[in-house]
């Protein structure tokens, strides 16, 4: 499991083997860096918030007893700078606010449907081949504006999910967010992205 | 309720109080099984007989699997280095430090 192979990483750079700590920073430094652009308005704000992660977690080194995973600690020191920066840069709005009720943000533009809520037009069958269009710029490029566009509780919510493949629990604990909240944002950030890939198609 | 059949009625939206519009706002949770037993059998019905709704939901796997698919991008190799750098200099101050 990454879990194990990470505690014996962290083991050894403790121990100050430097190949360790060298192997951390690439397993884990290309997420970090990710989830910190989702805080951050440029690339080099997020390389130094994953800079300052690292020194965090060189300064916690002693103390990190693996009662959560070596990853979620990461995030957690990650999200923690990145937020200070987000504020210092005035692009991070408080998490708690998840905004407004359903009905200002639909999934699916009320007018594809009729009034009695069924579709007026099927939706298309997609055909999408997702190791072909993971490779496609073009595509590559939509999918990156569109969670740029996000609110922020969206676009680090997705990332985290959908873009790490982090579970619900670890994220609940990361960016102390409950469940229903955090369904509520992942909702709108995957219907954002889906309807970016929809006109994407439909062009 | 009118006896008139509307042809919409029978190409998209299956019998049951669940409409399509309010269907799709339940994926997330669908998906995330956080719906109660009785909702998830509803949304299950609804889109087994619901062509648009099997369509839409299909369409959020495949968003999502386009999703899970994309790589980040490596760090720098100046960042790299710096940190490397910073791990050296961390271990010399513990073992000058001692163990604490």
């Amino acid at each position: 499991m990454a879990d194990d192979a990470d505690a014996l990483l962290v083991e050894r750079a403790r121990e100050g083997d430097e190949d360790a700590f060298a192997q951390l920073v690439r397993r884990h430094g290309p997420s970090l860096l990710r989830v910190a652009r989702a805080y951050v308005p440029t690339q080099a704000a997020a390389e130094d918030a994953v800079q300052e992660t690292w020194l965090g977690v060189l300064r916690g080194l002693e103390r990190f007893e693996g009662r959560s995973s070596f990853r979620t600690w990461l995030f957690r020191i990650l999200v923690n700078r990145a937020k200070t920066r987000g504020v210092r840069e005035s692009r991070s709005v408080p998490f708690a606010a998840v905004g407004s009720g359903d009905a200002d943000e639909p999934a699916v533009d009320p007018s594809r449907f009729t009034a009695d809520g069924a579709w007026t037009s099927l939706p298309p069958r997609w055909d999408l081949d997702p190791e072909a269009v993971a490779r496609s710029h073009d595509l590559r490029r939509i999918v990156d504006e569109a969670i740029a566009k996000l609110p922020e509780n969206q676009r680090v919510v997705i990332t985290l999910r959908d873009l790490e493949g982090v579970d619900s629990e670890t994220v609940r604990n990361v960016l102390d967010v409950s469940e229903t909240n955090q369904r509520v944002l992942l909702h709108r950030a995957r219907a954002k992205v889906r309807k970016a890939l929809e006109e994407w198609i439909d062009a | 309720m009118s006896p008139l059949r509307l042809p919409w009625r029978r190409r998209a939206q299956p019998p049951g109080d669940l409409a399509c519009q309010e269907l799709v706002e339940l994926v997330t949770d669908y998906l995330e099984g956080a719906l109660p037993e009785r909702d998830r059998a509803r949304f299950e019905e609804h889109v087994s007989m619901c062509e648009g709704c099997a369509a839409y939901v299909e369409q959020l796997r495949q968003t999502l699997s386009v999703l899970g698919r994309l790589e980040p991008e490596d760090l720098s190799p100046e960042a790299e280095r710096e940190l490397l750098d910073a791990f050296r200099q961390w271990k010399r101050e513990e073992q000058s430090d001692g163990p604490s």
